[in-house]
């Protein structure tokens, strides 16, 4: 178990950079998910941890040794593969003792240890068996028994849930925060799936572009999101965006408006040079709701419905022709073509200036805030 | 287009197919038939009814008696035998390990340097016999197994680490990544990992590089005609004279020479057969 520290990590295929400097501490024990667009890097940033990329600049340590030149096997990590990479021409146990066997540890310390494993991941009956006689999940559970023998100071996942269908990855998910529980290692894991990372995550590290973009835990990056990128990644189904205008500020207020509709006063601490100019006011769909009780309100034509039992999904089209999501209670009977009145408390919503950056909230109630 | 018009035009199809097929097995077999039948034969009987089958009048197994009672032919079986068998293990040895340098290892002149290697699939060796005659005569290999396996070992490799670079491209690299990560060495990730995955590709290329040197009669012929190390093909030759051929021997020493061919050839597609990658990656 050991702590992991990346200080200006850069890569660069080519002419092409992938990586522009990255900062990150990893305390020990902690379970950092790496999320993003596919091409955000992320996977990269994981290869380099691994030792599988070179690094063009910056420096990397694990437990307080600078490991950049080091291969694989001198960092202790272990990885676990998307396509679970497993040995195929080897049984379940020789697939997990494979590694150890090499470091010419006594064998019956590698069976134990193998058979600890196989014990933990409910993989004692399959030991005989090849991979190709696996399912998925249980191929995913040997790739990651193959890492948990090694007994790694970090483990390193790859998006490994993505080739298992809907109710094994949700199982597997399980498993998998389980296991950190269990074993109290540093897991950094790399998803494009926000639920995923919401679900496992200390700490979440969303990136895009080569760049990260917040670094937080679950709840702060719901919550605080610093950026409209990570407002938007981060929540299912993903935060309503629309236009609207500033019209006047007042210190811990600020009054916008957009044609045809809103018009609200938010607790937000913007700067008198924004007056007149065009921002992104954000809203999550959980926390519209039908009806005009509440300070933000929006209204529009239903042109589409979907109904998930505990709740209903309303698609709002605005007057200036943005599409706006609304959570429903599962019991609603708004239909296609109604016009909609929906509304949300003024400290729900979220406001970006034209770079995409989140304005300060004031006073921030405490449903929609992080803090404990 | 209804199904029943494609179906029937399917079926059209694979007849074609299949008479071809059928038709160029037969005309590549018979040549072997006929050695074989004739083999059975009297001088008389070959002559007189060379297609024919033996029968109790042509019956006569002399040729056998004669190939392995006046000539050498264990001496000439067991040149034969050494020479293939110790130039299949230096080429499959080299070829894989030089397919697994060029198709994993990103160094300057990788590709140059496979390209020099394809070369030697283009031009047929025979057209250096003059050169590597004056080489072996220079390194007093002459009259050795040892010229012939050198010889051999060079005409082999090119091909063999064509064919072996392309199997290993298809390994998965998630593969080779999670045997690193394992703390797994580069020859052990290579002798434990990559060879057994790619074992039908071995197989393939044993083949190849088997049947060419066990059938040459060229290099035995100017780089050790001598006496004891004469290979099978060679040795036959004693039965086939100016004047008179001994065609009850020659037809017989062949016949008993496609026999270890024909093992080692059994022994190897059956590991063309296997696949063993199902169950790597998803």
């Amino acid at each position: 178990m050991a702590d992991l520290k990346l200080d200006q990590i850069r890569k660069r295929y080519g002419a092409v950079d992938v990586l522009h400097g990255i900062d990150l501490d990893v305390k020990d024990g902690e379970f950092v998910v790496f999320v993003g667009p596919s091409g955000c890097g992320k996977s990269t940033l994981l290869r380099i941890i691994a030792g599988l990329e070179e690094i063009t600049g910056g420096e990397l340590m694990i437990d307080g040794d600078v490991v950049n030149t080091k291969s694989p096997r001198d960092r202790g990590i272990a990885m676990v593969f998307q396509s679970y990479a497993l040995y195929p021409h080897m049984t379940v146990y020789k697939n997990m003792a494979f590694g150890l066997k090499l470091d010419k540890q006594d064998k019956s310390a590698i069976d134990a240890r193998v058979r600890e494993a196989a014990r933990i991941l409910q993989l004692d009956q399959l030991l005989d068996r090849r991979p190709s006689e696996l399912s998925g999940g249980q191929r995913q559970r040997v790739a990651i028994g193959r890492a948990i023998v090694r007994q790694p100071k970090v483990f390193l996942f790859d998006e490994p849930l993505s080739n298992l269908d809907a109710a094994l990855r949700v199982q597997t998910r399980l498993e998998i925060a389980k296991l950190h529980q269990d074993l109290k290692s540093t897991i950094v894991y790399v998803t494009h799936d926000q639920v995923e990372a919401m679900t496992l995550a200390d700490k979440i590290v969303v990136m895009n572009g080569g760049n990260v973009e917040q670094v937080g835990s679950p709840m702060e990056l719901y919550h605080h999101p610093e950026t409209r990128f990570v407002a938007g990644f981060i929540g299912s189904p993903a935060m309503n965006f629309t236009n609207v205008r500033i019209d006047a500020v007042a210190p811990g207020k600020v009054t916008v408006s957009a044609p045809g509709g809103i018009k609200s006063v938010l607790p937000f601490e913007v700067p008198q040079s924004e007056v007149g100019k065009t921002v992104e006011l954000g809203i999550r769909p959980e926390h519209l709701a039908p009806g005009d009780e509440e300070t933000l309100s929006v209204n529009g034509e239903v042109d589409v419905v979907e109904k998930l039992g505990d709740s209903t999904y309303l698609y709002i089209k605005l007057a200036n022709g943005d599409r706006v999501t609304v959570r429903a209670p599962g019991h609603s009977r708004i239909k296609i073509g109604d016009m909609v009145t929906a509304s949300a408390p003024a400290g729900a919503a979220h406001l970006f200036d034209g770079d995409g950056k989140a304005f300060v909230k004031v006073d921030c109630p405490a449903e929609f805030s992080a803090e404990e | 287009m209804s199904f029943s018009n494609i179906r029937r035009e399917d079926a059209s199809r694979a007849v074609i197919v299949h008479a071809i097929l059928l038709t160029y097995t037969l005309v590549a077999l018979y040549p072997i038939f006929l050695i074989v039948i004739n083999a059975f034969k009297t001088r008389k009987g070959i002559f007189r009814d060379p297609m024919g089958l033996p029968n109790a009048e042509t019956f006569s197994i002399e040729g056998f008696t004669k190939v392995l009672a006046k000539s050498n032919f264990e001496l000439f079986f067991y040149n034969s035998f050494t020479v293939t068998i110790v130039t299949i293990v230096i080429v499959l040895l080299l070829a894989s390990m030089a397919a697994w340098a060029l198709s994993e290892y990103k160094f300057p002149g990788n590709t140059a340097l496979a390209l020099y290697l394809a070369i030697g699939i283009m031009v047929p060796i025979r057209l250096g016999s003059v050169s590597i005659l004056n080489l072996i005569v220079d390194l007093g290999l002459v009259n050795t197994l040892t010229a012939l396996v050198l010889v051999y070992v060079a005409q082999g490799l090119p091909l063999a680490i064509f064919i072996l670079t392309e199997f290993m491209h298809q390994i998965p690299k998630d593969l080779k990544e999670a045997a690193r990560c394992d703390g797994v060495g580069e020859f052990k990730i290579f002798f434990a990992i990559i060879l057994p995955l790619i074992r039908p590709a071995v197989a393939t290329v044993a083949v190849f590089t088997m049947i060419p040197i066990w059938n040459d009669l060229w290099f035995p012929l100017i780089l050790a005609p001598g006496d004891g190390k004469q290979t099978i093909t060679l040795g036959v030759q004693q039965f086939i004279g100016q004047y008179v051929t001994d065609w009850n021997a020659v037809l017989a020493s062949l016949s008993l020479a496609i026999i270890p061919i024909l093992i080692l050839y059994l022994i190897f597609s059956r590991q063309l057969i296997r696949g063993l990658t199902s169950g790597a990656v998803k």
